[in-house]
């Protein structure tokens, strides 16, 4: 219970800090020469693909020490993370095509970025899918390990093809081996909503740990 | 280890020829879909040629998802899978003699499906011949080295069916993008060195993912 509630004001606080991303983003920073507007969505749409990326490697590492250590928390995790990254990806996928429509004049195009998203998208669907499907606890967290830690391993693929494709995607400008090329507020409020995007996923993540924790005491067999 | 595996193989090929019904179901099956496409478009507005590609991987994607679908669908049965795990033999073995059953069984349907493919859509296999079959093979054993570790799992969920396809497709698309890239230009004419590099990532998805599922396997069994 304690959890659950701790989860609730880590994510209350990450609703008000992203209001105060968007007062940043559109008042105290310089709009983008060529997209005017759009680009404001770019505050949302980057952090939350970095996590959407990001949760899925954590489901991995959290498989893998579960297959060592059979820890049942690690396992309530990986569930966790799984599904803050599901929902983290469907906003990516959402604010894409928002995006993606005045500025290239398509809601979607088979780029290579955006396959791959939806890539991850339709894995994290299928990790929960299976977990769904399998009744006996133990199997259902051995089955989900395995999955996760093949999940991990398919993200550097999905990398080396966005690499070797040529795309319509906006090349990355800010994690590179270069500096970031991009004008220092930007930058600041880019990272303010990475920032604030890590506390709501640290948030989502204990809100639905701890909901597991209460589902296992309601229904201890199930 | 490698002779347990290739004994569990040899029961798996041995079960499968004595009854067929799989092999020729999935055998016919391949001949459907390849029909399928040919009534799926437009034949005075998109040539065989260019469609070719995807229709070769559409219908080895599909066959080969069916053949995964039985491979461990065989042991529930009689509750032989537990008696395989009874046996003193390595899981890992176990992992391998499916991985060579299911390779074998693809590679039947592939090969039958290959040449029908060149016949029905007339496209010029025999110049590329060769490196047309080491894509292939690469494609392949990515797809069954993953879909038997999954296959190992979803056969005992409700819904085996439906899930293995959710589940795989994802893993399988990578692999199959890098493939029909390599096909189209090698049906295309161009030269060999163009298709080299999706031979490359094709490999190193082979290797990484063989390698997962070797390790992993054991844990999908395990009581």
């Amino acid at each position: 219970m304690k959890l659950l509630k701790t989860g609730r004001w880590i994510t209350a606080v990450g609703l008000v800090l992203l209001a105060a991303v968007y007062v940043r983003a559109l008042a105290f920073t310089p709009v983008e020469r060529t997209q005017g507007m759009a680009q404001k969505i770019f505050y949302l749409h980057l952090p939350a693909a970095i996590w959407a990326e990001g949760a899925m490697i954590l489901v991995g590492v959290a498989s893998i020490f579960f297959l060592f250590l059979k820890d049942p928390r690690l396992d309530r995790f990986a569930e966790a993370s799984a599904e803050v990254g599901l929902v983290f990806c469907t906003l990516v996928l959402t604010t894409g095509p928002i995006w993606g429509k005045p500025i290239w004049g398509t809601w979607w195009t088979w780029d290579a970025r955006l396959t791959l998203t939806l890539l991850l998208f339709l894995m994290y669907v299928g990790y929960l899918l299976l977990r769904g499907a399998v009744t006996d606890p133990g199997l259902k967290a051995r089955y989900a390990a395995v999955l996760g830690i093949c999940g991990m391993c398919l993200v550097p693929f999905v990398h080396l093809s966005v690499i070797m494709f040529r795309t319509l995607h906006p090349q990355p400008i800010v994690i590179k081996p270069s500096a970031p090329s991009l004008p220092g507020e930007m930058l600041e409020t880019l990272a303010f909503s990475f920032l604030v995007f890590t506390v709501l996923w640290v948030g989502f993540v204990i809100q639905r740990y701890g909901l597991s924790l209460v589902r296992e005491q309601a229904e201890p067999h199930a | 280890m490698l002779r347990h595996a290739w004994l569990l193989a040899r029961k798996d090929l041995l079960v499968e020829f004595r009854s067929r019904t799989a092999i020729l179901s999935a055998v016919v099956f391949t001949v459907l879909v390849l029909m399928v496409f040919n009534f799926g478009r437009d034949p005075t507005a998109i040539a065989a040629v260019d469609l070719a590609p995807s229709i070769l991987w559409v219908t080895f994607t599909f066959a080969a998802m069916l053949a995964l679908n039985r491979a461990f669908q065989l042991e529930l049965e009689n509750q032989a899978l537990d008696g395989l795990l009874l046996a003193p033999i390595s899981r890992s073995s176990i992992y391998l003699g499916k991985v060579i059953a299911n390779l074998a069984f693809v590679a039947v349907v592939e090969g039958v499906g290959l040449p029908l493919f060149a016949l029905f859509f007339n496209v010029r296999i025999t110049p590329v011949l060769g490196p047309l079959m080491v894509v292939i093979a690469l494609a392949t054993i990515g797809f069954v080295a993953v879909g038997t570790l999954f296959s190992a799992m979803t056969s005992r969920t409700r819904f085996a069916e439906l899930l293995l396809p959710v589940l795989l497709l994802p893993f399988m698309l990578p692999p199959l993008i890098w493939a029909v890239l390599a096909t189209a230009a090698l049906f295309a004419g161009r030269p060999l060195s163009e298709a080299t590099g999706w031979l490359r990532l094709l490999a190193a998805f082979d290797i990484v993912f063989v390698t997962l599922a070797f390790v992993l396997f054991p844990a999908t069994v395990n009581e």
